[in-house]
Formats: structure tokens, sequence, C-alpha cells
């Protein structure tokens, strides 16, 4: 423990392996934070549930923080219904008829046009549907018939997917069309209150509807949204304890079993030497990626088995001949003489006497082995290996790959995880680098 | 060899001595490098057969070509106007026929324990044989001619980055070893964490910047469509193409690649007799030649063997994010498709290569080092 202090201490004096252990820190807490906040259950739910959870968000949305750029005002999602923000009105007419008005209004002060509008029903019937009449307001006064149509129990009128209105329009999308002046010569949005009026027509006694307006906007919360609308910032939190998890145990896996597995090949000499490494040349010869790509692409994609694969074909790696040399100096130590002639057994030399001579050197090839595991994960995962269920940032990266998010300048979107991937990779490269000074005396004079 | 010999008078006996010892050498070198030889050539079995079994799914993979086939044979029967018509059980009898000859054309109606040792055989002798899926731009099913059509492409990439690579490098290390704690010193042992991330993820960052944004670099292929004309034309669009990637992998590992090898330096130039040889004054030219780059040369090689082997592997993911038509793309498209020709081709090439630059280097080493003892307890160094 003591030691471990002291080593911190040391470390401390490095200025980059202070930011490295300060970023460490940040993911930890980042880690944790999510974990419990957005249980495992959940965040699978909401990452492969599909569409329909994310129907009020926008599709492909830059992270809302772009508008802190001076000069740019994109619009944010606005959510008007009967419910929040609207006014309903009701007029009994003759026969039984009521005629119910629902206006929903809302200001538009934003520079952008909208992604898309959607109108989203839910009516009460049991016969007869209840008939609408929806017309568009402008600002400047002008009133834009949409649409007449009779809704069931629950439907929608994707306003922008209307062909039709396009038409009436003179070719503009109706996000675009419902929102300029059309004296003006530039497309540019009218600023000012908006409003969507639904006359409803209902034939029944007791039914009713309800409507809600969504006008997407371009920015979406703090991550963005990707193309199922889904909101970024769930995997880039969950990405966190992913990467983490899988570099971490990765790299403790790797550098301990190779440490025992080199002592005792020393140890115990003969023919367990020489199958470790006879072992070590055949898994030399073994490709590691594509072996990893050979079994994602028959066996299976989860992260836990290609932990424990990249473990496997790990263990018998370079870093068994570094420790075999340095072992086979420790071996001839009088102190491990001792340890014989007072009648230890050899799992205990090897564990007690052997291994922990070698953890200085273990200590900071761990830590900088962390930051190639943690890309691993992502390099899989952008060759479309990813861990099936789980959102990780390698699996963002390749969702936006595949999307072209390059060729259609959603930036954002490659962006944010090879940033996250970078600071993780660069905050345990640096506390490695720092450590490999520490305690590696030889460095420490250079 | 000093200590054998300085205890026989007379230069006769020292001369006869030199040869005796000069011929145990060689026999102990010869005896070594076959043992180290026979080793790797059992490792390259073990790996290769290894990567078969794998690649198979221990025969899993069988089912899913056979199914393949199946539906395969299935489609081609139902566009075939002159099936058209027949009674039903005649087109299924055709199906069947037709399966049986195709499963009989890949072999697939053998067990696949024998298979596996016909692949093993046929993978460790270098005839390739065919693909299953895979073809060469000209058609060819031959896997001899889907790996060399993919090599130029692969070589370009990987030669001209890692050779760039290792070269600016160690001469970069060398000048900084001579002025370590300086501004630019201190620079490179900064940046050095920035190669914890793969050529990959430089090569996404690069093309947002160049092909996205400042759009005047291709994003990806290795030639225009359609290719230019001329040779120049091609050339200058070649070289067009292959600036991101270069740039990627060269971003990706050239600090850490200094760093270590400046470090490897400092050591060695720490060495008492470096600092004897200054003493002594012997200019920095000369220290750096006999001093340090000469005790320094055994890793230098081996840097540049292991180099020259990850070059013929290409990069998967690299050659994947740039579309580089390279032997990395294709292992993955051969692992896409089930491929196993082409997958143990692949794997193949690379264990034969790797064993024989591991080989070369065994005896380079107990050539050009004399502190490595080949046999024996030490009585005799080479």
């Amino acid at each position: 423990m003591r030691a471990i202090l002291e080593a911190l201490k040391e470390v401390s004096r490095y200025k980059s392996a202070v930011v490295g252990l300060i970023l460490i820190a940040i993911l930890v807490l980042i880690a944790i934070y999510t974990v419990f906040a957005i249980p495992y259950s959940k965040v699978i739910q909401l990452w492969r549930g599909g569409e329909g959870i994310w129907l009020e968000n926008p599709k492909n949305a830059m992270p809302s923080w772009v508008n802190l750029f001076p000069g740019t005002n994109l619009p944010k999602t606005i959510i008007v219904s009967s419910r929040n923000g609207g006014e309903k009105s009701l007029e009994p007419l003759q026969g039984g008829v009521r005629k119910v008005r629902i206006s929903l209004p809302f200001d538009y002060s934003y520079d952008g046009f909208p992604k898309e509008l959607n109108l989203f029903f839910e009516a009460k019937y049991k016969e007869r549907q209840p008939h609408l009449s929806i017309s568009w307001i402008t600002p400047d006064g002008r009133k834009v018939p949409l649409s007449d149509r009779g809704i069931k129990a629950s439907d929608y009128y994707y306003i922008s997917l209307d062909a039709q209105l396009t038409k009436k329009l003179g070719g503009q999308p109706p996000q675009v069309g419902l929102f300029t002046d059309p004296l003006a010569e530039k497309p540019v949005p009218f600023k000012g209150r908006y409003e969507l009026v639904i006359d409803g027509y209902l034939f029944e006694e007791g039914a009713d509807f309800e409507a809600k307006l969504v006008v997407y906007g371009q920015v979406y919360g703090l991550a963005g949204t990707d193309h199922l609308r889904r909101d970024l910032m769930l995997a880039m939190l969950w990405g966190t304890p992913v990467a983490l998890a899988f570099g971490i145990l990765a790299a403790l896996g790797t550098t301990v079993l190779t440490l025992f597995i080199a002592a005792a090949g020393v140890w115990f000499g003969g023919w367990v030497d020489a199958a470790i490494q006879r072992i070590t040349e055949v898994n030399m010869i073994l490709p590691m990626l594509p072996i990893l790509i050979l079994v994602g692409t028959l066996y299976s994609r989860s992260v836990w088995l290609m932990l424990g694969m990249v473990i496997i074909l790990s263990i018998f790696g370079a870093g068994i001949k570094t420790y075999r040399a340095m072992f086979l100096q420790i071996k001839q130590a009088p102190y491990l003489e001792a340890a014989r002639a007072y009648g230890a057994r050899n799992l205990r030399i090897v564990l007690r006497y052997m291994v922990p001579k070698a953890v200085p050197t273990l200590i900071p090839q761990f830590v900088m082995l962390i930051p190639g595991y943690v890309f691993l994960e992502a390099s899989l995962a952008v060759l479309g290996l990813g861990d099936p269920i789980l959102p990780t940032w390698g699996k963002v990266i390749q969702d936006a790959e595949v999307n072209g998010a390059l060729y259609l300048g959603h930036y954002y979107w490659v962006l944010e995880p090879s940033l996250l991937l970078m600071v993780t990779g660069l905050g345990f490269a640096m506390v490695g680098f720092a450590l490999d000074r520490v305690f590696n005396p030889k460095l420490r004079q250079i | 060899m000093a200590e054998s010999t300085t205890a026989l008078p007379g230069k006769q006996r020292l001369s006869v001595a030199k040869r005796s010892v000069a011929l145990e050498t060689l026999g102990r070198l010869v005896k070594y490098v076959s043992t180290r030889g026979i080793a790797l050539f059992l490792a390259a079995v073990i790996g290769v057969y290894l990567t078969i079994l794998i690649a198979n799914m221990g025969g899993y993979v069988d089912q899913i070509k056979i199914g393949e086939i199946r539906e395969q044979v299935g489609a081609s029967v139902l566009a075939n106007p002159a099936l058209q018509g027949r009674p039903a059980s005649e087109i299924k009898k055709y199906v069947e026929e037709q399966v049986e000859l195709e499963i009989k054309r890949l072999g697939l109606d053998k067990p696949f324990i024998l298979r596996s040792f016909k692949y093993l055989t046929a993978a460790l002798s270098l005839s390739l044989g065919r693909s299953e899926h895979l073809t060469s731009d000209s058609g060819s099913r031959q896997v001899r001619l889907i790996l060399l059509e993919r090599l130029p492409a692969t070589l370009l990439l990987w030669g001209l980055a890692d050779l760039f690579l290792f070269f600016a490098s160690v001469l970069f290390a060398l000048y900084l070893s001579r002025r370590y704690g300086s501004f630019l010193d201190r620079t490179v042992i900064a940046l050095a964490p920035t190669s914890a991330a793969p050529p990959w993820f430089y090569g996404i960052i690069l093309i947002l910047i160049f092909a996205s944004v400042l759009r005047i670099l291709p994003y990806g292929g290795i030639v225009d469509a359609p290719p230019p004309r001329t040779t120049l034309g091609y050339t200058l669009s070649v070289f067009k193409h292959l600036a991101l990637p270069v740039l990627a992998v060269i971003l990706a590992s050239i600090f850490i690649t200094i760093y270590n090898w400046r470090t490897f330096f400092l050591i060695f130039s720490s060495e008492d007799y470096v600092e004897m040889a200054k003493a002594k004054g012997l200019p920095s030219g000369a220290i750096e030649r006999r001093y340090i780059l000469r005790p320094t040369l055994p890793t230098i090689i081996t840097s540049f063997a292991l180099m020259l082997i990850a070059m013929w592997m290409g990069g998967i993911i690299t050659e994947t994010i740039f579309v580089w038509p390279g032997l990395g793309r294709l292992l993955y498209e051969a692992i896409g498709s089930f491929d196993t020709p082409v997958i143990v081709a692949s794997v193949v090439l690379y264990a034969y290569l790797l064993a024989i630059t591991v080989l070369l280097l065994d005896i380079i080493y107990a050539i050009i080092d004399p502190r490595v003892r080949v046999g024996g307890e030490g009585k005799l160094r080479l």
C-alpha cells in the first residue's frame, strides 16, 4: 500500500501524468454514473427499441451546443399538443355532431428550417371516425389548408411527406415552404407565432381526440441524434463503462497471465518451458485480428467472448519473452535458493517470490496496454463486429461510416465517439508513460 | 575466441586451434539453425492448421455453404426457361443432381477432418487452389492470381508508409538523442501518447478534414473513376489517393516510434564505453556509428524485418476505411463470404514469411552479435 502511495507521489511529479489521471478519474466517474443512472436492461431497450421510442426526436440532429457558435441559431424541437400548450374548444352543432377546434400555437425564432413536421393523433370513438380539417396559419396571417382526413384511434399525419402539399407549395418541402415568406427571394424562415388549427367533427357521443404537433429541430440534446433518431448521448455514456471494462480487463488478464506463465516456465524449466516457447511461436504465426474477425463472423460478436479471445491470443505474445529473460535472472537470486532450502513448494515460489519481483515492470506495461485494447474493441466495432446489443463508441463510428456521415456532413456523429476514444487512449497512455519512467530507473536518469 | 586460444603458445598451433574452433562453430551453427528451422516450420504448420479449423468452425461452415448452394441452384432452375413447365418431380430431381454435383465440385462430400488435412498439405505446399466466391478483376478464381492482384496496392501503401516511418524515426531519434531535453525532444515525448490510436482512427479524422471539409483529397479508393488514360495522369491520381492513407499510417505511430528509438539510443549512449569515447575526443559521428549504432544493430534489424512482414499483411481496417484494394481488405472480404481457401492462403503466406524472417533473424543475430551464445555453456562464443 505504501509502495503504491509512493509511486503515486512520484508519478504526480509528471504534469502529463496528472492530466492523464484526471482524465481517467472523470471517465471512471462517468462510467459509474452511467451504470447506475441507465441500467443495462434499460439501455438495451432504449437502444434496440427502434424508432417507436424516439419518434419525437429529429433524425441526424446536431448537438445543441453548436448554437453557441456566434451567428448560429438552429431550431430545437418544438412539441405542442392539445394537452400541453394548445387550446381546445368545443361547439355543438345540429344532429349530435360536435365541432372541436384545436389550436396549436408556437413561437419560431430560429434562422434555420425545421427538419420535419409531424402531427400525431389519439382518438376515442366507437364506429364513426372523427373527421379533421387541418390548416396552417403563418405569422403574417396567411392560412394554408393542409389536409382533410378521418383518423383512427392512434394515427399520424407526416406533414413533411405530404406530396400534394409539396406541389401546392411550389415544389418546396412542407417544412421549408410552410415557414418561408412566399415573396422573399431567398428561403429564410419567417420569425413569429405560427399556429396549426384543427377543426374536428365528432359524430358520436363520448368521442374525442387529441393532437400533438412535433416541429423537429436541427439540434438535439448534448450529443445529437443518429439516423434512427436515437439520442447519441446514450451511446456516449454507455460506451464509457464498456470501453473501460474491455480495456482494463483485457490488459489485466493478459499481463497477469503472461507473467504467471513466464514465471512458471522459467521455474519448472525442461519440457514446460519448451512447451511454452513453442506455443508462443505458434501464436506468433496466428494473426490476431483476422482470427478475431473470423470468430466474430462465424461464432458470436458478444463483447465478452471477444474479450476472452483477445486475452487467449495475447497471453502467449511478445511479452512472454521479455518476462522470461527477466525471470531467468531472478531465478539465480540467492533468496530463491533460500526459499527452496526451507522447503517452499513450487507454486509458492512462483507466486510469492518470482511474480512480485516483476511487478514494477508489469504496472507500466499494464497501463500502456489499456488504450490498445480500448481501440481494439472500437476497431472490431468499426468492422461491423461490435457487440450486437450494447451501444459502444466504435459502433457509433460504424453507424456513422455506413450511413455516410462524412459525405453528408454529419461530422458530430464521428467526432464525438472519436474524441471520447482519444481521451481514453490519451489518459491511460500519459499515465503509462510516466509510470514507465518511475518504475524503470534506467529511463529516469534520461 | 580469444579465451580458448591464448593458452596455446606458437603461431602454428594458434591457427590450427582457430580453424578447429571455426569448424566447431560452424557445426554448432548448422545444428542450431536446423533445430530452429524445424521448430519454426512446425509452428507454422500448427498455426495454419488452427486457422483452417477456425475458418471452418470445425466443419460448420460447410452447412452454411451447402445451404447457399441449394439456394443458388434453386434460383438458377427458376430462371431456366428450358425447365419451365416440366413436372415438379423432374425439376426436384434435377435440383438434387445439381446440388450433388456442386457439393462434389467443392469437395464437401468428404468428412471435414480428411479435407482439413488436404487443405493443410495444399496450403503448405503453396498450391493455393481456387477460391469459392471471390474472383480477381479478370474473373479468375485462382487464389494465387487474386492475391497477386491485391499485392501491389498493399505494398504501395504500406511499403511507402512503413519505410518512411522506419528510416525517418531512426534518423530523427538519433538526432534527438544527441540533444535530449531540447524543446523538440520534449514535444516528441509529449506527443508520444497520441500513438495510442490506430491508423484507421487517424484515417477517419483525415478524411473528415481533407475530403469532407476541405474537399481537396478523395475519400478513398486507389484511382479516380474512370481512371485517367495517360500514365502520368494515372500515377498522379494514384498518388492523390495514396496521400491520406499513408499520412494516417504515419501519424498513428511516428511519435511513439521516435520516442522508443530515442530512449533506446539514450540508454546505449549512457554506457561507460561511450563516455570513454567522448573523453577520447572522438567526433560525434564516429561515436554514433561505432559505439551507439553498432551495439543496437540487432534490434534495428529485428524491427526492420518485423516491419517488412507487417507490410505484407497490410491493414484490414485501414484498407477498409479507405476502400483500398489491398490484401487486408481482401482478407476481410474473404472472411465475410466464408471463402476458406483465400483466408487460409493469406494466413499461410503470412506464416511462411514470418517463420522465414524469424529464422533469418536468428542467423543474423548469431553472426553480428557476439553476445548471443549458440549452444554450449559459454565456453565458446560465436
